[in-house]
């Protein structure tokens, strides 16, 4: 498996992280006039910007009249990576993180409300430093929060790792990816304890699988709590500046 | 004619936060997921949903309760439509006896041809002929100003321009904004003191253009587009000011109406139009016109 060891005997991580502690994470919500919901969003080094337009009318031939359509765009900048990208969408990773988007998006939204409409959310990454799509999908979510579209909660994704003496590593970075450990992505209902999504990238034994989802699984909720502070933030600041003028009777 | 080009650094940027210190009355905030109430016998409105026994937030935003009715409203989203708002809509397709129109809400809007007003006669039989020149009245592209007649089932709205205020709208700006920013007032037309129309659509969409006599010609709610009449620069000034004033105030999510958007017009005063496209001409103006209002209210 793998032939490096992610942790030190010191039990410090490759960027002097210790095996539970996430990256730096910034955020920002409204970074965009133009679409109705936006974010920007840093998690160590790895920088993504998310746009979402709609609930708007369907394309006629996507209409869907029960449910909304959601429509994903997940790209990466040319420049996003150590070598630099040929094109910044539609090869197979982008496509298939795309796929894997909208079926995370879905289990937040509340599809049923927006019947005949269409939501577009465009994802670019800035700069790719490991955990592309949980980064990725957490700035989609905010942006939809920004938007105001219906959610059921926050749906925020997190990786986590086992080193070789089997301690499990949260968030991991391109270095940890590449050095061979394997990864495991959830993406989670942090509140109600559902999971939307998960992908392995590498197998690991099964009785290591409960501690590194419980491992990823925490870092959903401490990622959310991160997320939750910025909205409140953002809101304050939209309100307080009209003098809460629009809600008030 | 030179013009210095002005490009800064990400970290220059001027903090809009500071505009909103001096919270006194924040309301209580809920994000989604959130537990709004665990008591029974509360209704779940727009902006919640039902989860157990609890009723809980579905968007971020503040709580509105009549009586047991419990709805979060977000304070950014499309535009809602109610009946009786004032709203600036774009065509944007001719169909059998309506046409499709954009009103930046969740569906596309109709405009029905029995719900405006056709040339010769309001009372006019609307025949084959009428729907052959549908395309000569309003073509895609044209805004109108509408009101909203109507609210169908699935949330699309129906419109109707069978006053004389509403109709095509000629020369002008159009300012796009959230349409929380727009206050909802008993009047959305206005001729303000310094020269210039506005129409401030519910739903976001600003129109300003030139006053226009409306004893003389103006609020024919009509088709008539004179595009070849030419507005005097000062006109035109004035059209760019208040253009760059609202959007200062939007950028700075502040209320607009027609006092705020007064305020901003006579604050910017001191500096050039084009200088109001820079953040310090934009936070000043927003800081200013946010001081006067306050000032108002005590």
């Amino acid at each position: 498996m793998s032939n490096f060891e992610l942790l030190s005997e010191q039990g410090l991580r490759l960027d002097g992280r210790r095996p539970h502690e996430l990256r730096c994470i910034k955020c920002k919500l409204g970074v965009f006039e133009q679409p109705d919901g936006s974010a920007y969003l840093e998690q160590g080094n790895t920088k993504v910007l998310a746009a979402v337009y709609g609930p708007h009318q369907a394309q006629s031939n996507k209409l869907d009249l029960n449910e909304v359509v959601i429509n994903c765009q997940y790209s990466m900048a040319t420049f996003s990576t150590a070598e630099r990208k040929n094109r910044p969408r539609g090869d197979r990773k982008s496509q298939e993180i795309t796929l894997y988007l909208r079926q995370a998006l879905r289990a937040a939204i509340k599809t049923e409300l927006y019947p005949r409409s269409q939501i577009d959310v465009y994802v670019e990454v800035l700069q790719a430093d490991g955990a592309n799509y949980a980064v990725a999908l957490n700035a989609a979510t905010l942006a939809l929060v920004d938007a105001g579209i219906c959610l059921k909660e926050y749906v925020v994704a997190c990786t986590a790792s086992l080193s070789k003496n089997n301690i499990p590593l949260t968030d991991v970075s391109h270095v940890e990816e590449m050095s061979g450990g394997p990864t495991l992505t959830v993406a989670s209902l942090p509140t109600s304890n559902k999971i939307a999504f998960m992908e392995m990238s590498q197998r690991f034994h099964l009785d290591n699988l409960p501690a590194v989802m419980e491992q990823a699984l925490n870092g959903c909720r401490e990622i959310q709590a991160i997320m939750e502070k910025e909205v409140r933030k953002h809101l304050m600041q939209m309100g307080s500046a009209g003098d809460w003028s629009n809600i008030a009777k | 004619m030179s013009t210095n080009v002005n490009i800064r650094l990400a970290l220059d940027r001027v903090n809009m936060g500071l505009l909103a210190q001096n919270q006194t009355r924040a309301p209580r905030l809920y994000t989604p997921g959130e537990v709004v109430t665990g008591q029974l016998g509360f209704m779940k409105g727009h902006g919640t949903y039902v989860e157990g026994d609890d009723i809980k937030a579905s968007v971020a935003g503040v709580m509105e309760q009549v009586n047991k009715l419990i709805s979060i409203k977000p304070l950014k989203s499309r535009y809602v439509g109610e009946i009786g708002d004032v709203v600036v809509a774009r065509i944007t397709e001719v169909q059998q006896r309506r046409w499709k129109v954009n009103t930046n809400s969740r569906l596309d809007s109709v405009l029905l041809l029995s719900s405006v007003n056709l040339p010769g006669g309001e009372l006019r039989r609307r025949g084959v002929e009428d729907e052959q020149m549908m395309r000569k009245y309003l073509q895609e592209g044209d805004l109108i100003s509408a009101e909203v007649q109507n609210i169908f089932d699935e949330g699309t709205l129906s419109l109707y321009t069978r006053s004389l205020k509403y109709g095509k709208l000629s020369q002008g700006v159009l300012v796009k904004v959230f349409p929380s920013l727009v206050k909802r007032r008993k009047t959305h037309f206005h001729n303000l003191t310094c020269g210039a129309s506005i129409i401030l659509g519910n739903n976001g969409f600003i129109w300003i253009s030139p006053t226009v006599n409306s004893e003389a010609d103006g609020g024919d709610g009509g088709y008539a587009q004179n595009l070849n009449e030419v507005i005097p620069r000062g006109d035109r000034e004035v059209i760019a000011r208040l253009r760059n004033c609202i959007l200062a105030l939007a950028h700075c999510k502040m209320m607009l109406y027609d006092t705020s958007i007064l305020y901003a017009y006579e604050e910017s005063m001191k500096y050039e139009v084009h200088e109001l496209l820079q953040q310090e001409a934009i936070f000043d103006v927003a800081f200013l016109t946010q001081h006067r209002l306050r000032l108002q209210e005590e």
